[in-house]
C-alpha cells in the first residue's frame, strides 16, 4: 500500500516471516488499486503472478467471475486444513466477499463503511447534540443544516465518494434493491435500478439542498474534505478511514461522528452499511504445498492482536469479532470516542440480501458514469429522474459489456 | 525588410516580446511556485516572483521525494531518466547508422524488405500497441527494468531514414576513392562516413535525447516499482494522489527539474539542432 | 530504389541490420500482430478461456456512443491544436523574418516548449488553471469567468488545446522561420517596388510559397494532437470531465488498462493503426517528395 500504510503492512508480514520457518511473505507495492489490478492481471496472463493480491471492492465481481484464476478463501483454507472459523468473523465485513451461500471468497483485509462526521461547535450552538450509536433522521439533519446556516456557516452538508455514500450505502441502509438478483450475488446479469421511487426521493431533495447550498457538492472523492475543514459545511459524510485525516485538519473546532442518517418513513430499523475498501484474493497455478504458507498468513493476519493493532492504526474496520471485543478492553473506544460509530452501524443487524455488498461487473466503469450523471443533476442541467435514468441505462450497458467477456 | 516602416518593426519586436513572454510564462510560474512554501500557494492570489525556499523545496524533493505518492526521491527519478535518455539516443544512433548504412551501400537479398519492415514502425507508434506491446514485455520479464525501458524505444525509424537520406548525398567520387585506396566496407564506414555525418549526429542527439527523456506512456506502462520510476512520468501520480492535496511547491519544484535537462540541452546546442530538424525533415 | 554503389559483401550487411531488423520485429511487428489477432477475440479478464468473434468487436466500438464520442473529440482537439499552435507559430516566424536584431535571441527563448514533455507542459498549465489557486484561473475570476474545468468540459478542452498548441510553438515556428528565410528577396523586393503594401505582400507572395512547409507542419500537427498528446490528458484531464477530452489514444488506453477490456481495446488500436498508416502514407506520397524509394 502507499505511504505511511506501506510500513504497516510491510511489518505485519515481517511479523509472519519471523514467527515460523516455512514460509516467506513477501509485501510488493504496484501502485494504485487500478494499477495493482493490470499489473495482476498482466502478470498471471504472464505466468508471473503473485499468490496474493489486494484488489478494491469495485474489482470483486472481475474476481469472483474469474473462477479458474481465482482460489477461493473457504477452499483454501479446508485444502490446507487450517483451522478457519467463519462465524468469528464480522458478517457485515466478510458478507461483501461471501457468495450467496456466505462461503468467503477473499479475505477483508481493509475495509471501512461511510460515516457523518459534523461540527460539533456549530451543533452545541444550537443546543442540540447527536448519538454516536443511532442514526439520526435526514430531516433531523435538514434541520440543524438550515439553522446552522442562519447561525452563519455557509453550508449545510457535503459528502465525498457520492455514488457509495449517497446511493450505495444508501440502498443497503434502508434495505433497498440496488440492483437485481440481491445486488448480482445471484447473479452477474444484474438490472441497476436507480431510478426508483425511494432513491429519487433523496436525490431530489439533494438537488433542490445545492441550489440554497444546503448541500454543497465537493467533488468525485475526498476532494469536499476541506470545506469541512475550514467549518464552511456542518456536515460531512465520507469514509471511516478519513478519521485520522479528519482529525489532523480539523483545527478550528471540535468534531464528532455520527452514524449515516435515514429516512424513518422508508424503513423504520435502518439496516448495516457497506464497505469500501480492498482484500486479498488468491491466484490458482502455483505449486500445492505453497499454499498451505497462504492458509497460515492468513491465520495470523486475522489474530485478534494483529487486527486489533491493524485497526486501531490504520481505523480500518476489524475483521474479526475477537479483535473487536479486544480493542474494547483495551479501552480504545473510550480513549478515542466515535471511533466505534462505524462498527456499531456495521453490527446492528443482520445483513440481509441488499446490505451485504455489492457484486456488479465493470463497477469501476459504473461508478464514473453515476458521477457524471449526479453531477449533471447538481449543476441543474437534468432532473434527479432525468439523471438517475440515463445512469441506469447506462450502467446496465456495463453490465452487459462485463457479461460478454466473462464465460 | 525593404522598406523602412518603423511602427511595424515596432509592433514586430511587440508581438516577439508577447509571444516569448506567452510562452515562458508558465515555465516561470513553475518556478516561483517551486520557490515557496506550501501556505503560500493556498492562497489567492498566489505569487509570481520567487520566494525564499529554493533550496529547502528542491532538497527536499531530491532527497525525499513526495510520500503522498509514495514514490522514490527525485534524485532517483533524475538518474533512471537520464540513463534511459542516454541509452535511448546512444542505441537509436548507433543501430540507425549501422541499419541506413547497410540499406544504403550494400546490394543484399532482403534489402528492400528490411527498409519496408523498418517504414512500417513509422505506422506503429507505442499508442497503438499498448496492450500487447507491454503484455511481450512482461513475457520476457522486462518489466521494471532499464533494459525494458529503453530497448523497445530504439528500434523506430526517423533517425535510419535520415541518415539513409543523408547518405544517398554522398558523392560517388568519395567512395569510388576509398575503394582504390583498399579500405573494406568497416573501415570505410568508420572513418569516413561517420565522421561525415557529425552534424547530422549531433542534431539527432539532440532530438532523440529529448524524446528519450520526455517518454511518458512507456515507462508509466512498465514501471510499477519505485525504484525504476522517471521523472517525467512521475509527475502525474504526484499531482493524483488520491487522500492528500497535491504539494503543489514540490510538485513544481519536481517540474521544473524535469524540464531543465531537456531545455539545457536545446538551449546549448541550439545552432546545430535548429539547423539538423530543419534540414533533415524537409 | 536508386542506390550507392554497393559493395557485395555476404554477412556483413546482415550484421548491419539485424539490431533494427530484430527490436522491430519482436516490439514492433509481433505485438502488432496480437493486436490484430486480439481484436478478433474476446477474451476474459485472466484470460482463461478466449473465443473468436470476427468483427463483433469493431462493429460494437462503431456503434458506441462514448467510441464515437471520442473520435469527435480526437477530432475536434487535433483541429483546434493545429489551428492555434500553427496560426501562433506563423504570426511569430513572420515577425522574427522581419527583425534582423535580436531573433537569435527571441529564437532562444521560443524554442524551450520543444524540450518539454507534453505532460509536463499539461501540468504547468493545469496549475495555472487550477480553479482555486491558479493564477490565470484567478484572473478570470477577477473578469467573471468562474474557470472550472473539472466541471466544465469546455473549460477542460481548452485547457488541454493550450497545453498542447503551447508545445508545438516552437517546432512550427522553426519550420516556418525557415521557409521564409528560403523564399528569394528578389521577389518580395519587386513587389514592393510595385507598390504593394506589408499585408498585400504576404498573402499574396510569401503565403503561396509557404505552402508546402504548411502542408507538411499540417500532417505534422495533426498526427502529433492524435498520438502525441496522451501524456497531457492522462495527466490534467483524464479523459474528463464527462469524457469531454477523451481522445482516441486515451481511450485505447483507458479500456485496455482500467477497463481490463482488451477486445475493444484491440479494435480500437487497429482502427488507429489504419488512421496512421493514412497520414503516414500522405505525409510521404505529397510532402516528402524528396525521399525515393
Amino acid at each position: 500500500m502507499g505511504g505511511v500504510l506501506n510500513e504497516k503492512v510491510d511489518r505485519i508480514a515481517s511479523e509472519f516471516n519471523e514467527s515460523q520457518q516455512e514460509f516467506i511473505v513477501k509485501p510488493v507495492y504496484k501502485g494504485n488499486y487500478t494499477e495493482t489490478m493490470t499489473a495482476g492481471v498482466a502478470a498471471f496472463r504472464a505466468k508471473k503472478h503473485p499468490h496474493i493480491i489486494q484488489v478494491f471492492e469495485v474489482g470483486t465481481a472481475t474476481m469472483m467471475a474469474a473462477t479458474r484464476a481465482v482460489y477461493p478463501v473457504y477452499q483454501l483454507m479446508n485444502d490446507a486444513g487450517e483451522k478457519f472459523y467463519p462465524q468469528k468473523f464480522l458478517q457485515a465485513v466478510t458478507g461483501y466477499y461471501t457468495d450467496s451461500d456466505n462461503n468467503m471468497y477473499s479475505m477483508p483485509f481493509n475495509s471501512s463503511t461511510p460515516v457523518l462526521y459534523y461540527n460539533k461547535d456549530a451543533l452545541d450552538k444550537q443546543g442540540v447534540s447527536l448519538s454516536s450509536s443511532e442514526s439520526p433522521s435526514w430531516y433531523e439533519i435538514e434541520k440543524i443544516a438550515k439553522k446552522a446556516q442562519e447561525d452563519g456557516y455557509e453550508c449545510g452538508i457535503t459528502v465525498g465518494w457520492q455514488s457509495w455514500t449517497q446511493l450505495e450505502n444508501y440502498a443497503a441502509v434502508h434495505n433497498l434493491e440496488f440492483s437485481s438478483l440481491s445486488n448480482g450475488f445471484d447473479g452477474l446479469d444484474t438490472k441497476l435500478d436507480l431510478d426508483q421511487e425511494h432513491i429519487l426521493h433523496h436525490v431530489g431533495r439533494l438537488r433542490e439542498w445545492q441550489k440554497t447550498n444546503l448541500f454543497s457538492y465537493g467533488g468525485r472523492r475526498s476532494d469536499a474534505a476541506p470545506k469541512f475543514y475550514n467549518a464552511e459545511c456542518v456536515f460531512y459524510i465520507n469514509s471511516s478511514a478519513s478519521y485520522s485525516s479528519v482529525e489532523a485538519n480539523v483545527k478550528k473546532f471540535k468534531f464528532s461522528v455520527a452514524p449515516l442518517p435515514y429516512y424513518p418513513e422508508i424503513e423504520a430499523k435502518p439496516k448495516n452499511s457497506i464497505i469500501g475498501g480492498a482484500s486479498l484474493w488468491v491466484l490458482r497455478g502455483h505449486a500445492p504445498a505453497s499454499y498451505r504458507g497462504v492458509a497460515r498468513f492468513f491465520t495470523f493476519l486475522t489474530s485478534p492482536e494483529i487486527q486489533a493493532r491493524w485497526h486501531q492504526e490504520t481505523g480500518y474496520l476489524p475483521v474479526t469479532i475477537p479483535a473487536y471485543e479486544l480493542t474494547k478492553e483495551q479501552g480504545f473506544y473510550l480513549k478515542n470516542p466515535g471511533t466505534d460509530t462505524a462498527i456499531l452501524q456495521m453490527t446492528r443487524v443482520t445483513p440481509t440480501k441488499n446490505s451485504k455488498g455489492l457484486r456488479i461487473g465493470n463497477f469501476v466503469q459504473i461508478r464514473d458514469v453515476i458521477n457524471e450523471e449526479l453531477e449533471a443533476i447538481w449543476a441543474g442541467s437534468k432532473t434527479a429522474s432525468e439523471g438517475l435514468k440515463d445512469a441506469t441505462r447506462r450502467s446496465n450497458k456495463l453490465v452487459d459489456k462485463f457479461l460478454r467477456r466473462n464465460f | 525588410m525593404v522598406e523602412n516602416r518603423p511602427w511595424l518593426n515596432f509592433f514586430s519586436h511587440f508581438v516577439l516580446f508577447l509571444g516569448v513572454l506567452i510562452v515562458a510564462f508558465p515555465i516561470w510560474i513553475a518556478f516561483v511556485a517551486s520557490t515557496h512554501p506550501p501556505e503560500a500557494l493556498f492562497t489567492n492570489p498566489i505569487p509570481i516572483w520567487p520566494g525564499p525556499d529554493l533550496v529547502k523545496n528542491y532538497s527536499e524533493v531530491l532527497g525525499s521525494g513526495i510520500s503522498s505518492a509514495g514514490g522514490a526521491s527525485v534524485a532517483v527519478m533524475l538518474k533512471n531518466s537520464l540513463i534511459m535518455a542516454l541509452a535511448i539516443t546512444f542505441g537509436k544512433i548507433v543501430i540507425s547508422l549501422m541499419a541506413a548504412y547497410a540499406i544504403v551501400f550494400f546490394d543484399f537479398p532482403f534489402r528492400m524488405l528490411s527498409f519496408w519492415v523498418i517504414f512500417m514502425t513509422l505506422m506503429l507508434p507505442v499508442e497503438v500497441r499498448i496492450v500487447p506491446t507491454y503484455a511481450v514485455v512482461a513475457r520476457l520479464d522486462l518489466l521494471n527494468s532499464y533494459t525494458g525501458l529503453t530497448l523497445p524505444l530504439i528500434a523506430s525509424a526517423t533517425a535510419t531514414f535520415l541518415f539513409r537520406q543523408f547518405f544517398m548525398t554522398i558523392p560517388k567520387e568519395l567512395i569510388e576513392a576509398a575503394k582504390i585506396d583498399g579500405a573494406g566496407p568497416v573501415k570505410f564506414f568508420v572513418d569516413i562516413l561517420i565522421p561525415l555525418s557529425r552534424t547530422n549526429i549531433a542534431a539527432l542527439f539532440v532530438i532523440l535525447f529529448i524524446y528519450g527523456w520526455n517518454q511518458y506512456l512507456w515507462p508509466l506502462l512498465i514501471t510499477s516499482e519505485s525504484s525504476y520510476a522517471t521523472i517525467v512520468m512521475s509527475i502525474q501520480r504526484m499531482v493524483m494522489s488520491a487522500e492528500a492535496d497535491p504539494q503543489w511547491h514540490l510538485i513544481m519544484a519536481t517540474a521544473v527539474l524535469a524540464l531543465l535537462p531537456p531545455v539545457i540541452v536545446v538551449v546549448a546546442m541550439q545552432k546545430v539542432f535548429v539547423k539538423g530538424l530543419v534540414e533533415t525533415e524537409k | 530504389m536508386e542506390q550507392q554503389t554497393p559493395y557485395k559483401h555476404k554477412f556483413l550487411p546482415y550484421l548491419l541490420v539485424a539490431p533494427q531488423l530484430l527490436i522491430t520485429l519482436v516490439f514492433f511487428i509481433w505485438p502488432a500482430t496480437e493486436a490484430l489477432m486480439q481484436s478478433f477475440m474476446v477474451e476474459n479478464t485472466f484470460g482463461t478461456a478466449s473465443k473468436f468473434v470476427w468483427f463483433e468487436n469493431f462493429s460494437y466500438i462503431l456503434e458506441d456512443e462514448q467510441y464515437l464520442h471520442s473520435v469527435q473529440v480526437s477530432l475536434v482537439f487535433a483541429l483546434a491544436t493545429t489551428a492555434v499552435s500553427m496560426g501562433l507559430s506563423l504570426l511569430l516566424a513572420v515577425m522574427a523574418d522581419r527583425v534582423v536584431k535580436g531573433a537569435q535571441v527571441y529564437q532562444t527563448f521560443l524554442i524551450w516548449p520543444y524540450a518539454v514533455a507534453p505532460a509536463i507542459g499539461g501540468i504547468l498549465w493545469y496549475f495555472m488553471f487550477n480553479p482555486s489557486i491558479g493564477i490565470l484561473a484567478y484572473w478570470l475570476k477577477g473578469m467573471g469567468y468562474q474557470w472550472n474545468h473539472q466541471l466544465n468540459g469546455m473549460d477542460a478542452m481548452i485547457l488541454v488545446v493550450i497545453a498542447a498548441a503551447w508545445k508545438q510553438i516552437s517546432y512550427n515556428f522553426l519550420f516556418f522561420l525557415a521557409g521564409l528565410q528560403s523564399i528569394p528577396k528578389s521577389l518580395i523586393e519587386a513587389a514592393a517596388i510595385d507598390g504593394a503594401s506589408p499585408f498585400k505582400r504576404f498573402w499574396d507572395i510569401v503565403f503561396p510559397l509557404l505552402s508546402p512547409t504548411t502542408f507538411f507542419l499540417l500532417v505534422v500537427n495533426v498526427v502529433y494532437a492524435f498520438f502525441d498528446t496522451f501524456g497531457i490528458i492522462h495527466a490534467t484531464t483524464a479523459g474528463g470531465p464527462a469524457n469531454s477530452t477523451a481522445i482516441m489514444v486515451y481511450k485505447v488506453f483507458n479500456d485496455g488498462f482500467v477497463g481490463l477490456d482488451y477486445g475493444s481495446s484491440a479494435a480500437q488500436s487497429v482502427i488507429l493503426m489504419m488512421l496512421v498508416g493514412v497520414f503516414t502514407l500522405v505525409q510521404f506520397k505529397y510532402v516528402e517528395r524528396k525521399v525515393q524509394y
